[in-house]
């Protein structure tokens, strides 16, 4: 066993020196700041796509602090007030219009909701560049899926809670989804409205896991992820293994520790983020509809469905797989079918780690097999988030089950293809191109 | 750790014993928890039947009143309306409304009591959007120019004929539902029970 701390880390006679000696012989201050902050080195040949790992935690951030203000005048209550408005609905406005600052904190809510996906599918679209979530990061990859997840659920009950007529309806139909599943589904699905219908019962229970339970899990996975990571030591872009190669005092050649230097380089990426953030709350807060859609700025009236719904963008590739779906297989109804490959499409992600079978990791060093099936995967992402938020059709409908084939063609097919290709000689040391 | 390789079985199976009455325990602690997912007395109580003039309803119109929180509409269908019903027989799902969406009165050609009278629950069976009306024949309403009248849901698009009955080839599996209902006098009807004065 090494030294305790107690022993290894010593005052240099300042007071603050007594201080920290004193911290240090009771709790891991200085061993956690060396481990995970000066002393963790990261390969110096990070690129801009190393930036959205910091961005997401920067909007974590975000949302948590504007979320716990605007807790403090939300209502999530269905009954109608003197006016015949749904109280939660009423307690938006009444942030948007009549709380000093509030609606800022609102849009910084809302736009940071959008902005968390965006910085995540970049993040996660870095690991597919990059092999990121190949051997030994499996677990890292596999708690970053589980973060995407709690994110879509995180999102979803967040959605309900303006009360507008997207939120209603949107929920609706999310939950009935869960009544497609053979023996239970319709038992599930009561118990996850708390009612026969979505209703007060709903919102207030949404409200508890949004603010309470998923937040929870979502900060317990991040550390994990973040724990493993650093176990590991982070990948780079030539996917090679830095800590192949050590100096004389057992620090990687290509390493550099974490703080300073990517601290510093992450700020530039926060600043940048920052400018295009604010110019969206300022300039475009709803996001020209995609961030806030156009029927949620009225209140939810459980009697009519608006005529065109869709679920926020970030749900819409996978909603799209849920559409493609229309043929009834071994006497369960498409519906159920819609709701397996949905489901599927996301958790594939995290299988990742063993369908590729390559021999090299990064995209780099990869051939033109990889780079052909990665392009047609994000174009077919692309096309399936765009038609997802269409109104259906039967041209939609087919270009979107082709989409469908591709996007699982490349995972399920990606153990024979990942290992076909023409591969270049992976360097000894990282490259700074 | 003294005994070094040798396994106290008696001490084992105490352990083995004692972690399986705290599982159980621990089991048993979700109980209220999960019991408290399920609707409360209140909203199992909220599901009282609502009574309904429909003197009013002029022939070609329709008006939707809320029971246990659904959309439910009557629609005073109009004879060119009922004379759309038998044409579609061979587009419609289930045209002789085989599948259990409705009671047995409503079993009919016009899955109503009254032929004229059509009274459904407004939620698709797909999903749970409310579907809109499409009533005006052809192309007008944005339907294909074969369309003869009906409702189009508008989050994936099935559509339901005059008598709430759903086209092939949709993702809706099965027709509307027609609620429990019964007529109190001509113009008066009680949606969401069979029996008068029950």
């Amino acid at each position: 066993m090494a030294a305790g701390n107690f022993e290894k880390y010593k005052s240099d006679g300042s007071i603050g020196g007594n201080v920290l000696e004193w911290v240090d012989a009771r709790f891991p201050a200085t061993s956690m700041y060396k481990g995970h902050l000066s002393e963790y080195y990261a390969p110096k040949n990070f690129n801009f796509w190393y930036f959205f790992g910091s961005l997401a935690l920067l909007v974590l951030v975000i949302q948590i602090v504007t979320g716990i203000f605007l807790v403090m005048h939300y209502k999530p209550d269905a009954a109608l007030n003197a006016n015949g408005v749904p109280i939660a609905f009423a307690s938006v406005e009444y942030i948007m219009r009549d709380v000093p600052g509030g609606w800022i904190i609102r849009y910084m809510h809302s736009t940071g909701a959008s902005a968390f996906f965006i910085v995540v599918y970049l993040h996660m679209f870095r690991g597919l560049l990059y092999g990121s979530y190949r051997k030994p990061r499996e677990l890292t990859w596999l708690f970053g899926v589980g973060i995407f997840l709690v994110l879509m659920g995180e999102a979803f009950f967040g959605y309900l809670l303006p009360w507008g007529q997207m939120s209603f309806w949107g929920a609706q139909v999310i939950v009935n989804l869960f009544s497609a599943i053979p023996v239970i589904g319709p038992d599930l699905s009561i118990i996850i409205r708390g009612d026969y219908v979505v209703g007060d019962a709903t919102l207030n229970r949404f409200f508890s896991f949004h603010v309470i339970a998923f937040p929870l899990i979502l900060l317990g996975l991040v550390a994990a992820h973040l724990l493993a990571l650093h176990e590991t030591g982070s990948n780079n872009p030539d996917g090679i293994d830095i800590k192949e190669n050590k100096d004389e005092n057992g620090i990687p050649r290509d390493g550099i520790p974490f703080h300073p230097y990517y601290t510093v380089k992450d700020i530039v990426g926060v600043v940048v983020f920052l400018m295009v953030f604010s110019a969206v709350l300022f300039f475009a807060p709803e996001g020209g509809g995609y961030f806030l859609e156009t029927p949620n700025f009225y209140p939810a009236d459980p009697l009519k469905t608006p005529p065109h719904i869709a679920p926020v963008w970030y749900f819409t590739p996978f909603y799209s797989i849920l559409r493609a779906m229309v043929w009834n297989f071994f006497g369960l109804d498409a519906k159920f079918w819609g709701v397996v490959a949905m489901g599927a499409s996301v958790v594939i992600f995290a299988f990742l780690p063993w369908l590729d079978r390559s021999p090299v990791r990064s995209i780099r060093y990869r051939g033109p097999i990889y780079k052909t099936m990665l392009t047609i995967f994000v174009i077919c992402f692309f096309i399936l988030g765009y038609l997802g938020t269409l109104s259906p059709s039967p041209m939609g409908e087919l270009v979107s089950q082709v989409c469908t084939v591709f996007y699982f063609g490349f995972f399920l097919g990606m153990p024979w293809w990942s290992r076909m290709d023409k591969f270049k000689p992976v360097p000894e040391r990282v490259t700074m191109k | 750790m003294s005994n070094q390789g040798k396994m106290d079985c008696g001490r084992r199976r105490l352990i083995v014993a004692t972690a399986a009455v705290g599982g159980v325990g621990a089991v048993a602690a979700l109980v209220p928890f999960v019991s408290s997912l399920l609707p409360s007395e209140r909203a199992k109580a909220a599901g009282a039947p609502v009574e309904v003039d429909i003197g009013k309803l002029d022939a070609g119109q329709m008006m939707t009143v809320e029971w246990r929180g659904k959309p439910v509409w009557v629609i005073n269908r109009t004879k060119a309306m009922l004379e759309t019903l038998p044409k579609l027989d061979d587009q419609v799902a289930d045209p002789k409304s085989e599948k259990p969406q409705q009671p047995q009165y409503a079993q009919n050609e016009h899955r109503s009591i009254k032929p004229e009278y059509m009274i459904v629950v407004g939620i698709c069976t797909h999903l749970g959007c409310s579907p809109s009306s499409k009533f005006k024949a052809g192309a007008e309403e944005g339907m294909p120019a074969n369309w003869l009248g009906g409702f189009l849901c508008p989050c994936h698009g099935s559509t339901f004929d005059f008598a709430g009955r759903v086209f092939k080839a949709k993702p809706a599996p099965t027709n509307l539902e027609v609620p429990p209902h019964v007529y109190l006098s001509d113009t008066r009807v009680l949606i969401g029970e069979d029996k008068k004065g029950a």
